[in-house]
């Protein structure tokens, strides 16, 4: 290690990096540039190898190159990771938000739009008509499931690829949300805390 | 005159005053859910206990009366202790209803509990249900006993102040609820009042269910517009979330307390009267019916009353502002020499409390600012031999139009005087400006801006502004204080008044100067 590395830099107070001065042999540059084909060849090699030992079953066990090849492979999330949101259902299938207004009062964009209604069970009483997040604008600051009482909102789906051709596209609607499903078996909210607490 | 000591301060109160108004005038708060100044004294939430020196025992401080020497403590060790107990007890069966319930937010009980509660229940049994859960129990009220501390304030207000007792409480100990006398609805004309009253969220209003949450509301100082009464009222107004109740801006009217006007009370019909701010309004200017930009519909106007040179007049809805009245006055009357009068206002119901039967803000300052009153516009203009109209408000002008070359309407709704107009222009309501209205016992009181004229519409004042330019008689007002400046130096009854110094209460015509506002 010692060898191969330069002289460390210093950290600079702003947070940047000081290179020391350049020894003889990297002013020389020849012998710096060689080293560099010299690595690249290395990997070359070395990924050439194993694709060839992976093509006729063997060496199936160790990885060829880094590259992922998304969208066939997914990079691993860890499974707390903020990602698209969902609206959690009822047993009934019924949403579980309430149109309280916690996560639209909370949410630094103001992408949450939310519109309330009358529930016909008188012990729910109210429930979102419309619940409309603006991806477009979403931070993905995870606030809203931070505020939810109803434990209603969660951003475990795990889709991070979020994209369409229009800005109106961006935005999800209440039926979309609810489509939405979490990527892993979900612990609920009370196991989770009897698990942390005891 | 009773001399007694709260918190270490010596104040000096009529007898017979209570602990809790005595501290009041200390500008110290006891917290209460049960005492209201304009109700008779219940004393039973127990919230307001204080210690008095010498009593073995805390006194409530909504019934007990101040004596002399007397020194009392609002806000020492036990005093907390005491709240914090009162609380946990009110809180037994108090649901955690918050998420869903409209009252978050403005909620004493909320509030109370983040500042004197405990952190938690120590009560382990399960709240005892009530028969109530949202309940209809009147055209404009929802009732949820769940939530309801039973602090007896509707009750009282029904007894007391409306005497129409549709409301009681029944059952006994946790199972008491507030319930509808046999055969009664909470229909009377004050209903509304009683969801002001209530601390908690146990009785909300159906108009404003679910509608908006109340920390986005923004609140502004103004009067209704219902009746000659004038009552106070704080306008709240939705200006951030748009998509909150289709688009509309006012989410409600709700009482602002004015002892010499309409105490802390305001009926129903003025309450909902906030919806035609927002309602189906002109919001294109016109000429012959053709939608135009107001300035063409401007010129259109001036051009027509230029024609016309002395033969033209102006009248005037009472629901103009002071401002509007005198502007009119002052171009019309003053500048073009012609003549300014305004329009009978339309008369409804009356009652011994507030409603008046005279439905406009400000025909009182209409009598003041111009003087004559027109029953019948077209027989007025055929007497004065007017050849061009400009009216400004809402009226009957049924074959005015036959009678004159030209009639110009400032309308903020579509009705029957828009219906009229050769050239239309879209106004503004009390709500988008500052202005003055005089209600039926003299009294001048501030308009502030709620909201900007909605979309397409200008000021009043300004159009009346922009024509008097557009005539060859420019005034030199920027704003609505500057007109009613004018205003106050022109007409004796105002002299003396301007908008800085008419305080939240108003001032009487012709006191020269706002009384000092005064404790109550």
């Amino acid at each position: 290690m010692e060898a191969v590395a330069r002289k460390p830099g210093t950290v600079t107070p702003a947070g940047g990096v000081k290179r020391g001065p350049l020894t003889f042999w990297e002013r020389v540059y020849v012998v710096e540039a060689a080293r560099g084909v010299w690595i690249t060849t290395v990997h070359f090699f070395r990924n050439m190898g194993y694709h060839f030992l992976h093509l006729v079953g063997l060496a199936k066990g160790r990885q060829a190159a880094v590259t992922v090849q998304y969208p066939e492979e997914r990079r691993y999330l860890p499974p707390r990771s903020r990602t698209r949101h969902r609206i959690v259902r009822r047993d009934d299938g019924s949403p579980r938000c309430v149109g309280c207004m916690m996560c639209e009062t909370i949410c630094p964009a103001r992408c949450i739009y939310i519109v309330a209604e009358e529930d016909p069970d008188p012990n729910i009483e109210k429930r979102p008509k419309r619940f409309d997040i603006d991806l477009g604008m979403c931070v993905f600051c995870g606030f809203c499931v931070e505020a939810c009482p109803e434990d209603a909102i969660r951003m475990d789906t795990q889709m991070v690829d979020l994209a369409a051709y229009s800005r109106r596209g961006m935005i999800l609607t209440l039926d979309q949300l609810l489509a939405g499903e979490p990527a892993g078996p979900v612990e609920s909210i009370n196991a989770l805390g009897e698990r942390v607490h005891g | 005159m009773p001399k007694l000591t709260i918190d270490g301060r010596e104040v000096e109160v009529a007898p017979g005053t209570t602990l809790i108004e005595a501290a009041r005038r200390l500008a110290i708060h006891i917290p209460h859910y049960c005492y209201h100044r304009g109700l008779s004294i219940a004393g039973n939430c127990r919230m307001c206990l204080v210690e008095v020196e010498g009593v073995p025992k805390m006194m409530i401080a909504c019934h007990t009366q101040a004596a002399d020497g007397m020194v009392v403590h609002t806000d020492n060790d036990k005093c907390r202790e005491y709240r914090a107990a009162i609380l946990e007890f009110i809180l037994v069966n108090h649901p955690l209803d918050c998420p869903v319930c409209d009252q978050a937010g403005e909620c004493k009980l909320q509030n109370y509990y983040m500042e004197h509660g405990t952190a938690g229940s120590r009560v382990d049994e399960d709240k005892v249900k009530k028969r109530a859960k949202a309940k209809q129990i009147g055209p404009n009220i929802m009732l949820d006993s769940e939530r309801c501390i039973l602090c007896s304030r509707c009750v009282r207000f029904t007894d007391e102040i409306t005497h129409t007792h549709e409301l009681g409480i029944t059952e006994r100990a946790d199972h008491s609820e507030i319930t509808l006398a046999p055969g009664a609805w909470l229909d009377n004309r004050y209903a509304g009042c009683v969801v002001d009253l209530c601390p908690v969220g146990a009785l909300t209003d159906r108009d404003f269910r679910f509608k908006c949450r109340v920390w986005y509301l923004t609140a502004v100082d103004s009067i209704c517009t219902g009746c000659a009464r004038g009552c106070n009222i704080t306008i709240h107004v939705n200006r951030d979330r748009p998509h909150k109740a289709g688009g509309t801006r006012v989410m409600r009217y709700k009482p602002r307390e004015n002892p010499a006007v309409n105490q802390w009370w305001m009926c129903d019909a003025g309450r909902y009267s906030y919806k035609q701010i927002d309602h189906e309004r002109v919001d294109s200017a016109a000429v012959d019916g053709r939608p135009v930009a107001v300035e063409q519909a401007l010129d259109a106007s001036a051009a027509a009353l230029k024609r016309a040179a002395a033969a033209v007049a102006v009248l005037c809805a009472t629901t103009a502002t002071n401002e509007e009245l005198f502007l009119a006055r002052a171009l019309f009357a003053g500048a073009l020499g012609g003549h300014a009068a305004y329009l009978a206002p339309p008369q409804g119901e009356q009652d011994d409390l507030l409603l008046l039967a005279d439905q406009s803000p400000n025909t009182r300052g209409a009598q003041e600012i111009l003087g004559t009153e027109v029953r019948d516009p077209v027989g007025w203009v055929k007497a004065h031999g007017v050849k061009a109209v400009v009216v400004v408000g809402e009226a009957d002008l049924t074959g005015l139009k036959a009678e004159v070359d030209h009639l110009t309407v400032i309308a903020t709704h579509p009705g029957k005087a828009a219906a009229q107009a050769h050239v239309l222009l879209p106004g503004s309501v009390h709500a988008e400006v500052e202005g003055t209205f005089t209600n039926h016992a003299g009294r001048v009181q501030r308009l502030r801006v709620a909201v900007p004229p909605i979309r397409g519409a200008v000021e009043t004042w300004r159009l009346l502004l922009e024509l008097a330019g557009r005539l060859g008689h420019p005034f030199d007002f920027a704003f609505e204080d500057d007109i009613f400046a004018a205003l106050a130096s022109q007409l004796a009854p105002f002299a003396g008044l301007s908008h800085d110094n008419l305080g939240r209460r108003g001032a009487l015509l012709g006191s020269g100067a706002p009384q000092p506002t005064e404790v109550v």
